[in-house]
């Protein structure tokens, strides 16, 4: 494992440095992680760019997994995770490292059932029962009850999952492990888990597309990934008990929950009437005390922009930006990052 | 003369070096696989060849579900891709007329330049609709993967042994005609067993190819970690599931529990060519006695 570490900081190093040398004396800060908000931080980094152009930031996608590994091996100056640290992984970096949330995402129910072309109401009962293979056939009570007036007919469910490891799974489930006690004991959570049903597909393409082709399927993909698409997706009945579709207005309310200072928190199943419950944060990981003072002012004056000018641009790409409380609760901690 | 002499040697060790680098090469990579797979070794043990769980949430993982996908799926592909690849193989070098024939060596040959991500959307556009028709529940499963790996692996059956065809002497041919044989006889008694060695190191060849397939198999085989026997149901191979949960395995022993599918899959390869070397071996053998 140490090996594979050191190659792989070897080659960010080789990365590195012929990017430094590009450069040409510019301020060259790497980063890494999470796949989901690549488009939204790529857009940042160039607008940024564009407005400093001493300073040039490289992402590398390469999944929330690689993001936390290189941060915590510290071949990174931040990383990127759909998902926060556990404690253990917390304890094993070197340094405390903050979780910045930057944006909000949603995962959304997309179903192909022949003769129904509106849009559905889903319970999270319903959810559960279907992703757990109790709920077997679509006009079951559960399902038809919450949408009185469609069609329904009598057929099989077939459930499609993702069957790499990623983000959106990881709010899919924490969802569902949050509203049903059975998915949370049976299954619990994770990027990757061992469904009781369904197939897999790769990526949102491979769910969304299998999906398409499934007569009778449903399968959850990434807000942005079905509106850049033109997939229709079902309402999903909130804490309040209120069916909710999800766009960024209901997507930025489910973080108008009480926060915890770390903001390592899951806000899928938020309590507030107007939230969207498959929604979740990205995060930036940052370490508290930066080495580098030249690079960590750098992240600094960016997290500040971010917060800023940033947030304005994420509605285009289909981000929902963070609510004015928590983007208050943001600042502050962007202001303890200590740069030497 | 004499420099004429030195470089000889030079280019007798460098050449040696180049080989002996092969073997190093292949001892590296598996020295690398087994000591990055320590703790799910302490863990798991042997049991990880046969347990059936594949649980990423509580930590527990068998291989089983893989190594059988893997298995299966490859020799669905050469069921159907060494009789249809030797059929291809005598029509081109017996049968075809020139233009024909080049014209379908070359196609054959085509096959295999496509990449592999393509061949996955061909099954999953075109080949998965017709096997859903078929009867498949849900299109995707272990003979989709199957039928998508036999057009992948057949120009390897195909054009090796078109080309190890040619290698049967004219003269040996001839003289079986001249005893009356017919066409049919000659390739029976004559053509095959002659090269039959090189035939099955094709099969081997193409075999090691679909045992290592990843994206088009991934793409149709519907990535469920069980053992089913119908082959209309989903399955999964080892190679699938490293390229799946690689980017988002977060703690040491996932990571390197994949790493240790990578070592089975390693081995697995291993003793599937050392089998076909010991065949032809063999073969070559037998066909140097009746020579």
């Amino acid at each position: 494992m140490k090996r594979f570490i050191s190659i792989t900081a070897a080659a960010g190093l080789l990365l590195g440095l012929t990017a430094t040398a590009k450069s040409a004396g510019g301020i060259l800060i790497n980063g890494a992680g999470a796949t989901f908000p690549y488009p939204i931080y790529s857009k940042w980094f160039d607008e940024y760019h564009k407005l400093r152009p001493e300073y040039k930031f490289n992402y590398q996608s390469i999944g929330s997994g690689g993001g936390i590994r290189q941060i915590t091996a510290g071949t990174v100056d931040f990383g990127a995770s759909d998902g926060p640290m556990t404690d253990s992984q917390m304890e094993s970096a070197p340094g405390y490292l903050y979780h910045i949330p930057t944006v909000l995402g949603a995962v959304v129910p997309t179903y192909n059932i022949e003769g129904v072309g509106e849009t559905l109401n889903f319970t999270p009962k319903a959810l559960a029962g279907i992703f757990l293979g109790s709920i077997k056939t679509w006009d079951h009570p559960e399902i038809k009850s919450a949408n009185p007036g469609a069609s329904i007919p009598s057929k099989p469910i077939v459930v499609v999952h993702r069957s790499d490891g990623s983000g959106t799974t990881y709010i899919w489930v924490d969802y569902l492990a949050k509203i049903s006690p059975e998915w949370a004991a049976k299954v619990g959570r994770g990027t990757s888990v061992a469904w009781p049903v369904g197939l897999g597909g790769k990526g949102n393409e491979g769910v969304a597309g299998l999906v398409k082709q499934t007569p009778n399927s449903i399968g959850y993909v990434e807000l942005i990934y079905a509106k850049h698409n033109d997939i229709s997706y079902g309402k999903v009945r909130n804490k309040a008990g209120k069916f909710v579709a999800a766009d960024l207005d209901s997507v930025s309310a489910a973080a108008r929950a009480k926060m915890p200072s770390d903001f390592r928190v899951s806000i899928t199943d938020s309590p507030d009437p107007e939230a969207y419950p498959a929604s979740g944060f990205t995060w930036l990981l940052v370490y508290r005390k930066q080495k580098d003072p030249v690079k960590g002012k750098a992240l600094v004056d960016f997290l500040n922009w971010m917060l800023e000018e940033g947030q304005k641009s994420a509605g285009e790409l289909g981000y929902a930006p963070l609510p004015p409380v928590v983007n208050g609760m943001v600042r502050n901690t962007v202001r303890k990052i200590e740069v030497k | 003369m004499r420099s004429k002499g030195q470089g000889d040697a030079i280019f007798k060790g460098v050449t040696l070096f180049f080989s002996l680098s092969i073997f190093a090469l292949t001892a590296w990579i598996g020295w690398e696989l087994f000591k990055n797979s320590k703790l799910p070794m302490e863990k798991f043990g042997f049991g990880f060849l046969w347990e059936q769980v594949w649980d990423p949430v509580r930590e527990e993982y068998g291989a089983l579900p893989f190594i059988y996908g893997t298995v299966v799926s490859s020799m669905l592909a050469l069921a159907i891709a060494v009789p249809l690849g030797l059929g291809v193989a005598v029509f081109l070098y017996e049968l075809a007329p020139p233009g024909i024939g080049n014209a379908i060596a070359f196609l054959t040959e085509l096959l295999a330049a496509i990449p592999s991500v393509v061949y996955g959307l061909i099954g999953v556009f075109v080949l998965v609709p017709v096997m859903r028709k078929a009867g498949a529940p849900y299109g995707v499963g272990m003979l989709t993967a199957g039928i998508i790996l036999s057009v992948m692996i057949l120009p390897f059956i195909a054009t090796i042994s078109r080309e190890i065809f040619k290698t049967v002497p004219q003269t040996l041919k001839e003289s079986a005609m001249s005893l009356g044989a017919t066409r049919w006889e000659v390739l029976r008694m004559v053509t095959i067993p002659f090269s039959f060695s090189g035939i099955l190191g094709s099969v081997f060849l193409a075999l090691g190819r679909a045992l290592g397939e990843t994206m088009a198999v991934t793409m149709v085989i519907g990535n469920r970690p069980e053992i089913r026997f119908s082959l209309f149901e989903p399955g999964y191979t080892m190679a699938a599931v490293i390229a799946n949960e690689f980017t988002e395995a977060t703690s040491d022993l996932y990571v390197q529990t994949l790493i240790q599918v990578g070592l089975v899959l390693f081995f697995i390869t291993i003793v599937v060519n050392g089998i076909a070397r010991y065949l032809i071996h063999k073969v070559a053998k037998q066909a140097e006695v009746v020579a």
